[in-house]
């Protein structure tokens, strides 16, 4: 069954009270979409780009009652990871996976979230892979030049905390003011220091959808910055945002014995 | 005639090793360089990564920053989290293009008085030889009409 | 008062490098990675060729995203305090769109309101405008439906229109006249208003009824659902040409301190949050809202103007693509 047609159904049983999917919006990009009837589902398409997953923590969102999510990975990755930090419970979501022929599985529990998402390979595009690999060669300094170059043009807008489905806290740490840990203006310390919490922040939780790149209106890659917590956690300490809905999160565990090189 | 060089370094130290330890060195009479400035924190685990940065943005030129040993945390394991935080945030601020070689992170126990000493006098002599860390300086003052 | 000339491409270089020996600065729009953005440049061969609109707006000029208003030292017993100047650099902004530099006056409404802005104004004395018409649309563009258009003079001290090997150069401020004394060989007499090569903007909705229909919309459930997908972000305040909310910040420690301003955005959850916790736009659909009536219907009925012009910055900059124009002739037609 497509997507319109489990859409339909499922709002026509009153199962969900709504399907979150895409449509088509401007200049043939795809947007997010909530279908909450029949006549509006006729619209919904699956292969946006956005991560669903940020919606389903609001509380416009929560008042409605259960929603299906059309889930990608990410989306996926994210919803487990947000039942694992208890913002969702698994009864609250209906995933509903979507094959290369369009065809649409619902995910009804973790469970079966987990086991569709270890069937599928995950890598970050190639294009993000290929400009971490720069990067990662470049000298020290080359690196602070360019993000140096690229933070200066961030206008602290946001778009990148507020699209993820990992920010959720209703009070930022930039929303607070005593203190004001981190500058609120977008000069260069206050950038710098922006970004830098939110990829820690992120670390051990950053599934790796990589909307906070897509959504910055200035073009920095500012997503590429979880994407090394997100490895840094993975390689050292083999644990994964959104592997399953048991929290297994890097920065509240430890081993005994975890290696590291430079403590003296 | 202008001054040589003094590095400014900062140190986020745990109460019960190293600012023991450091008391230790003191009371023991071993000199060292004195351009370390020393907060004490109760534990490394208590140690927010931004205090890093902020050291930096306020005007050190270089950071260290020491506690119990692991399995010697007084909290028991404030430490374990300090070098797991500590793991990330280092591979985020070299991808970030901060200078890490400024960093120096050490276990020192209450009891290592001359550890500290020979930490200290380390990294002061280091960092003095990098200069000062002009390029933060710039940052921390940049990009306000 | 507008001065007719015929400006060639090839006098551009002469004209640059007259306003640069002046003192003046010049951005202009350059290209990167496919973006284009405002950048400082010497030379036209710098300036982007192909381009619709850069994506943040040239407010940036008279309202920066930063700026400090005042500075303080502390001692004990002693406060000093020093008022910040404005950094009022000369500046000629080239080739921003007729609809960005429409954008202006709703800002000086704001600025010279009751108090007189005197960073705003520093600035604004400062700056000259040189825009550009424009031969290319996209569908975000709805300037015609809101009083502008892609050949509209509102805002620009020189208006270029693009013809055949160079351009119609309108001088129509004291100021334009000011910068075309700088290289008056560069502007020949023009032959006609030759505008053919403008682009045809088509109009999307009726603004006039739109506006007229908005004070009976208030408690429609419309908003709510149009912004369903919106994440109340800052995008689209941050590249509006006209938007002009800001935050006041103090950054001080115990020796010393400044104040500043940034710029805000009515789209944050905490906008109207008061001290109280009482919050009188709770949900985003009364921040869209907000957003819609403020610039049709409160800066009308305050300004007699529209806080808009309809430049579809906003609709280019949302991750979720809230596209502006499409949801106002939704609103025309509820």
């Amino acid at each position: 069954m497509e997507l319109r047609e489990k859409a339909k159904q499922l709002l026509e049983s009153g199962d969900v009270k709504a399907v979150l999917g895409f449509e088509p919006g401007t200049h043939g990009a795809r947007r997010p979409a909530f279908a909450r009837s029949a006549a509006r589902a006729e619209r919904l398409v699956h292969d946006g780009e956005q991560n669903l997953a940020s919606y389903v923590t609001r509380k416009e969102v929560k008042r409605m009652g259960r929603v299906a999510v059309a889930a990608k990975a990410p989306v996926l990755r994210a919803l487990l990871q947000l039942m694992a930090e208890r913002q969702i419970k698994e009864q609250d979501v209906l995933p509903l996976a979507v094959d290369a022929a369009g065809q649409v599985k619902e995910l009804a529990t973790a469970q079966e979230m987990e086991e569709h998402l270890a069937l599928e390979a995950q890598a970050i595009p190639p294009a993000d892979r290929e400009l971490m690999d720069r990067l990662n060669g470049m000298t020290r300094q080359e690196r602070w030049a360019f993000w140096q170059k690229e933070l200066s043009r961030c206008i602290k807008c946001y778009a990148c905390r507020n699209s993820c489905p990992m920010c959720y806290c209703d009070h930022c740490t930039m929303d607070c003011n005593r203190p004001q840990w981190v500058p609120v203006p977008s000069h260069a310390l206050g950038n710098l220091e922006y970004h830098m919490v939110r990829a820690m922040h992120l670390a051990g939780r950053c599934v790796e959808c990589g909307d906070c790149g897509r959504a910055c209106p200035v073009g920095i890659p500012i997503h590429l910055l979880t994407f090394n917590a997100e490895e840094s956690v993975h390689a050292q300490f083999g644990q994964k945002a959104g592997a399953s809905s048991k929290l297994d999160y890097a920065l509240s565990t430890f081993r005994p014995d975890d290696k590291e090189t430079f403590i003296r | 005639m202008t001054e040589p060089f003094e590095p400014k370094i900062t140190a986020f130290v745990c109460n019960w090793c190293t600012y023991a330890g450091a008391d230790l060195t003191g009371t023991s009479r071993i000199k060292y360089q004195s351009n370390v400035r020393v907060l004490r924190l109760p534990c490394t685990g208590r140690i927010d990564f931004m205090l890093l940065a902020k050291a930096f943005a306020r005007g050190a030129d270089g950071i260290i920053i020491s506690g119990c040993h692991p399995n010697d945390c007084h909290y028991t394991s404030g430490n374990y989290h300090a070098r797991r935080r500590w793991m990330i945030y280092r591979n985020l601020m070299d991808f970030m293009g901060i200078d890490t070689q400024r960093i120096t992170f050490s276990w020192v126990s209450a009891a290592e008085g001359a550890k500290w000493a020979e930490l200290v006098n380390e990294v002061t002599t280091s960092i003095r030889a990098m200069g000062p860390y002009a390029e933060y300086k710039e940052l921390a003052a940049a990009g306000v009409e | 008062m507008a001065d007719m000339y015929q400006l060639s491409s090839a006098s551009l270089d002469a004209l640059f490098a007259a306003i640069s020996a002046s003192g003046r600065r010049i951005l202009a729009p350059t290209d990167r990675d496919g973006r284009s953005e405002l950048n400082p440049v010497t030379s036209p061969s710098q300036v982007a060729k192909d381009y619709v609109q850069t994506a943040l707006s040239a407010k940036d000029t008279v309202f920066p995203k930063v700026e400090r208003l005042l500075s303080y030292t502390l001692a004990p017993g002693q406060v000093d305090l020093a008022d910040a100047e404005p950094q009022a650099v000369p500046t000629v902004v080239f080739g921003i769109r007729p609809c960005e530099a429409g954008g202006f006056q709703a800002l000086d409404a704001v600025f010279n309101w009751d108090t007189r802005d005197r960073f705003f104004n520093a600035r604004m004395e400062q700056l000259t405008v040189i825009g550009m018409g424009c031969t290319r649309r996209d569908d975000a563009c709805f300037c015609t439906s809101v009083g502008g258009g892609p050949g509209s003079a509102k805002g620009s001290d020189i208006l270029l229109t693009p013809t055949a090997g160079g351009y119609l150069a309108e001088v129509l401020t004291p100021k334009g006249e000011a910068i075309r004394a700088l290289a008056p060989e560069a502007f020949k007499p023009a032959a006609g208003a030759d505008r053919s090569m403008l682009v045809e903007v088509p109009a999307r909705f009726d603004q006039p009824a739109l506006t007229a229909k908005l004070p009976a919309l208030f408690d429609s459930p419309l908003w709510a659902e149009q912004s369903l997908r919106c994440v109340g972000c800052g995008a689209c305040a941050f590249v509006c040409p006209t938007c002009v909310c800001f935050d006041i910040q103090e950054e001080a420690d115990a020796k010393s301190g400044r104040r500043l301003r940034a710029w805000d955005s009515c789209g944050y959850h905490m906008f109207t949050l008061h001290a109280s916790g009482h919050n009188p736009r709770e949900t985003q659909g009364q921040r869209w809202r907000q957003r819609v009536y403020h610039k049709f219907s409160y800066y009308p009925e305050r300004y007699g103007m529209l806080g808009c012009v309809g430049c579809g910055k906003c609709t280019r900059a949302c991750p979720v693509d809230m596209n502006l124009q499409e949801h106002l002739l939704e609103a025309s037609q509820a």
